[in-house]
């Protein structure tokens, strides 16, 4: 117990470094750049109508106060990094004057919603599936799935949702393309409700699905293909063990951790095709509010979105890392 | 008492496409001999001679591209008989480590690293005993308990043993169930010699309590001297001799036998060992006749021609060589006044 | 070299396929140097088209011949896509080497820095360099920080393979032998490290012109250079669908998952052959 504790502890550091790291480098990226926010905003709004050169002075004025950018740059990042443990990132430009914060933990649940359920089923079907498929290399069915994979697979998310839109959306409109749940529903704990965000949340489940479980289907398949030669596979075939218990007590349980490691590196991209199919459904998660943050030009939003992004990312390698000791023994004993 | 095993004309081929090339490799090229009740048989052979190939044949564990092509492998247990050569998957696994089992090559890796022992025995050994939860649970320490392991080992990991727990553990799985025919692969290769005096002499204890058969196989002369009742050496695919073991090492009828035998080193003996030339045929492009005549210093034309068959040359001493009598023990060799009697 | 080419063209289905696929486009994109068209200029081909003898994919909204145009834009976004996987490899292998043949503490930080890539997902970070850049970012600065965010996987595989190879019986020889190391890396170690990176560089591509096409269509990347992802922009723009000029959407759409396509497959074929293992599964009749 000490052991995973001692685990944990290192591991919990090295979360914090990254992020760390990751807000600090978000927030030089976005003060750091040539062109000023405020100057960008001064001239998209003098470009709508003509105001005298004082009101632009003035607006100059409260948009360098509002953005901090009175003081030299260290000492803004100073008090980027005091605000942020706190919480405030600034209020929004979009829906001012809603802090930027706020926007984001609203839109973060749908994301965390539509993340979970694609790791769930495209990890964990993919995985078995691909399994089997590497363990019965015979079965036609599991054939022709891994060549329907193969094509599938290199297909970057936003063009699958986008088929999947021009299918459901002008084809064969049986299902709601977009929204997280239907306009005439109020946002409440009824069954109603439930039910209008499942439904909607169906498409671009599924879209993130087809991509992923192609994916880990051949991943799987490969490595287990290398695992049905190990020694411990053949010694237990070799003495009569049930299939189904070689199947997955020897083969797949032991073709599970490598795969937990690569889920654990690609959940960067996973995430990032999330948010991509969001804002092709139009879904109220954090992929929506950040193109709309960039069309707006609202540098709060997409600071904020950025960091929590990097924070929800970490903290998912993080957990998964802590589960890590648990699927495999040998790792325990370090 | 019938023989255990009966081999009769065993052919097995590794038939393989690749690349638009097709390759036929004889592994097993019509083997035949048996093995008597109670009888440690032991197999000597170089690397890809064929020989794990041919227990594996024996075990009923092969898969393609490994074929059985031609002849039989017929076990003659105390309740069933059965032919592995040409039965089904189902007569097959119902011999599995009840009467059929097998100790493999390197206990490194035969043991599943995510699985206790108590769990990989249970996956083992429960459907072969037909026992379960504590009757189960009070054979496995039983067993244990004659392995010198402590009961602990059943609810560790794989890792968390030693190498030589690790072995003993291996050939605890294997003899669990009291089979009546063991194999083992090659179980010292890669152990130190003091880890391999004590497996060997586990083997030997476990064998003789058990009253089972084993053939034992392994390339390292000196474990046959201490463990075999009869030796066979396999080459190119073929049995090229077979001989109780004393008889083996002091009149060998083979040329191959010969140099196998005079390689074994003894201390504060210089003499030079004349070593063979060439190396092992390609099984898949083997030579025309004796396949041992390119490297064979008694070989004459028709070595080169004829294939030399399986004859008895002495009693209970076959050998496949048209000059057996002509093979002398090489300098080198253990003296018949030194050769101990076997130790069982 | 040529002889291992050929052999996988005539034996393994899926690297044939892949080299078609590829070839194809690669030929399909050489084209746009012999047009007869200039691709920044609009409404000189009568606009909405469907494809025909004079318009082979038919023209666009804006007034431009698609088949031309998509030469242009294939080509800019293979060369985009090359561009990123030469400087990422370039990167990933320096430091899977450094850190797989030097060991110790440069291991540690190289390996502490891998996982700080790896954990920080990229689209934000490249919507927020677009936030602040907004048309002056060109194709090679995107190039440029994709390459920065393709290393870290590729950097792994080849440290371990790094390790392996030291550790390896030859390289004792060698070093024993009195070979320099340079010369080690050179000729022992580089047959089998090359394989790998044509590999990784494959899958590279597909990662970061999947990436380059979804910026693009968001309107994030500088939408007047032709390229897959803009022209699909535009088409959204312009509503092609709504409007029924299909073929501005789905031919782009089938030419780029060809392209996908082919690239995976000769990732996976360079992948199975690379494995000794699987070589073997493929033997079995």
């Amino acid at each position: 117990m000490r052991g995973y504790l001692r685990f944990a502890l290192k591991r919990l550091l090295q979360l914090l470094a990254v992020v760390f790291a990751g807000i600090s480098a978000a927030f030089f990226i976005s003060h750091l750049s040539p062109i000023s926010p405020v100057e960008s905003i001064i001239g998209r709004v003098s470009g709508q109508s003509s105001y005298s050169p004082q009101a632009i002075q003035s607006l100059r004025d409260t948009l360098t106060e509002l953005f901090g950018l009175s003081v030299p740059l260290h000492e803004q990042y100073f008090n980027f990094l005091g605000r942020f443990v706190r919480g405030d990132l600034g209020p929004s430009l979009i829906a001012f004057p809603t802090p930027a914060m706020q926007l984001v933990m609203l839109a973060l649940p749908w994301t965390v919603g539509l993340m979970v359920v694609q790791i769930v089923i495209a990890w964990l079907v993919g995985n078995i599936l691909g399994g089997l498929a590497g363990y019965y290399q015979n079965s036609r069915f599991l054939k022709a799935f891994g060549i329907v994979a193969i094509g599938i697979q290199p297909i970057p998310y936003y063009i699958v949702a986008f088929l999947m839109v021009i299918v459901f959306g002008f084809l064969w409109p049986v299902l709601p393309i977009s929204g997280g749940f239907a306009m005439n529903v109020r946002p409440s704990f009824t069954p109603e409700f439930i039910l209008s965000v499942l439904g909607h949340s169906i498409l671009p489940a599924s879209s993130l699905v087809i991509v992923g479980l192609g994916t880990w289907f051949l991943g799987m398949r490969a490595l287990v293909s290398n695992i049905v030669t190990e020694d411990y596979v053949t010694y237990a075939e070799l003495a009569g063990v049930r299939q189904q218990r070689i199947v997955f007590g020897y083969v797949i349980r032991n073709a599970m951790v490598p795969q937990l490691t690569a889920l654990a590196m690609t959940l960067g991209a996973i995430f990032s095709g999330t948010i991509i199919t969001e804002q092709v459904f139009a879904y109220p998660g954090l992929g929506s509010l950040l193109v709309r943050a960039v069309n707006g030009g609202d540098s709060a939003v997409v600071l904020a979105v950025s960091c929590i992004a990097i924070i929800a990312v970490a903290t998912a390698i993080f957990l998964i890392d802590m589960i890590h000791p648990l699927l495999d023994p040998r790792v325990r004993a370090e | 008492m019938a023989d255990i095993l009966t081999v009769e004309h065993l052919k097995a081929y590794y038939l393989m496409n690749y690349f638009g090339i097709t390759r036929e490799v004889r592994a097993v090229d019509d083997i035949t001999m048996s093995v008597r009740r109670n009888e440690v048989y032991g197999i000597a052979g170089e690397s890809s001679s064929g020989k794990t190939s041919f227990i594996r044949v024996l075990a009923a564990a092969i898969r393609p591209p490994l074929r059985v092509v031609a002849g039989s492998a017929r076990y003659e247990f105390d309740d069933r008989s059965i032919d592995v050569a040409n039965a089904g998957p189902e007569a097959a696994e119902a011999i599995r480590w009840s009467h059929l089992s097998y100790i493999m090559q390197g206990s490194m890796s035969v043991l599943n690293p995510v699985r206790r022992i108590e769990r990989t025995f249970e996956d083992f050994a429960a459907r072969p005993l037909g026992l379960s939860g504590r009757a189960l649970r009070q054979r496995f320490v039983e067993h244990l308990g004659r392995l010198k392991l402590p009961p602990e080992v059943l609810r560790a990991f794989p890792h968390e043993l030693s190498g030589g727990m690790r072995q003993r553990v291996t050939i605890g799985l294997a003899t669990i169930a009291n089979p009546q025919f063991i194999i083992a692969d090659e179980p010292t290769t890669a152990l130190d010699v003091v880890v391999q005096k004590d497996v060997l002499s586990l083997i030997r204890n476990l064998q003789k309590e058990m009253g089972a058969s084993v053939i034992f196989v392994t390339h390292d002369m000196a474990v046959h001297a201490n463990m075999a009742d009869r030796v066979g050496i396999i080459y190119a695919g073929r049995l090229v001799e077979e001989a109780p073991t004393r008889q083996l090492f002091t009149a060998p009828k083979h040329p191959y036998t010969a140099h196998l035998v005079a390689s074994l080193p003894r201390i504060g003996d210089t003499t030079q060992r004349p070593a063979l030339e060439g190396r092992p045929p390609n099984l898949a492009d083997p030579p025309q006749g004796c396949r041992f005549h390119p490297r064979c210093p008694l070989a004459i034309e028709k070595c080169r021609q004829e294939v030399p068959p399986l004859a008895t040359v002495a009693p209970d001493q076959r050998s496949a060589c048209w000059r057996w009598d002509d093979v002398v023990p090489l300098p080198g060799s253990i003296p018949a006044a030194r050769v101990p009697e076997p130790v069982r | 070299m040529f002889s291992i080419f050929r052999d996988l063209v005539r034996y393994n289905i899926e690297f044939a396929i892949g080299v078609v696929l590829v070839g194809s486009i690669t030929l399909f994109s050489l084209l746009s140097f012999f047009s007869p068209v200039d691709p920044t200029m609009i409404y000189v081909a009568i606009p909405d088209r469907p494809p025909s003898f004079e318009h082979l994919f038919g023209t666009n909204s804006r007034g431009q011949d698609l088949f031309w145009q998509l030469t242009f834009a294939f080509r800019n976004t293979l060369y985009f896509g090359l561009t990123v996987a030469v400087l990422s490899r370039i990167i990933s292998i320096t430091v899977g080497l450094a850190a797989g043949y030097l060991g110790g503490w440069v291991d540690r930080v190289l390996m502490f820095f891998n996982d700080i890539f790896v954990a920080i997902p990229i689209f934000p970070i490249l919507i927020l360099f677009y936030f602040v850049m907004r048309s002056n970012l060109d194709m090679f600065t995107l190039a440029l920080i994709m390459a920065c965010f393709g290393w870290p996987f590729d950097a792994r595989l080849i440290r371990s393979v790094a390790l392996g190879l030291r550790n390896r019986e030859f390289t004792r020889q060698a070093v024993f032998a009195g070979m320099s190391p340079l010369k080690i890396m050179r000729e022992e170690h580089l047959p089998y490290v090359m394989p790998i990176i044509f590999s990784t560089a494959m899958a590279n591509m597909i990662w970061s012109i999947g990436l380059e096409v979804t910026l693009a269509v968001l309107g994030f990347t500088n939408i007047n250079i032709p390229t897959v992802g803009t022209a699909l922009y535009w088409a959204n723009s312009h509503s092609a669908l709504v409007v029924g000029v299909w073929w501005w959407i789905l031919i782009p759409v089938i030419l780029i998952v060809l392209t996908f396509l082919g690239l995976f497959l000769l990732a996976i074929s360079l992948n199975e052959y690379i494995d000794p293992r699987s070589r073997l599964r493929r033997m079995g009749v």
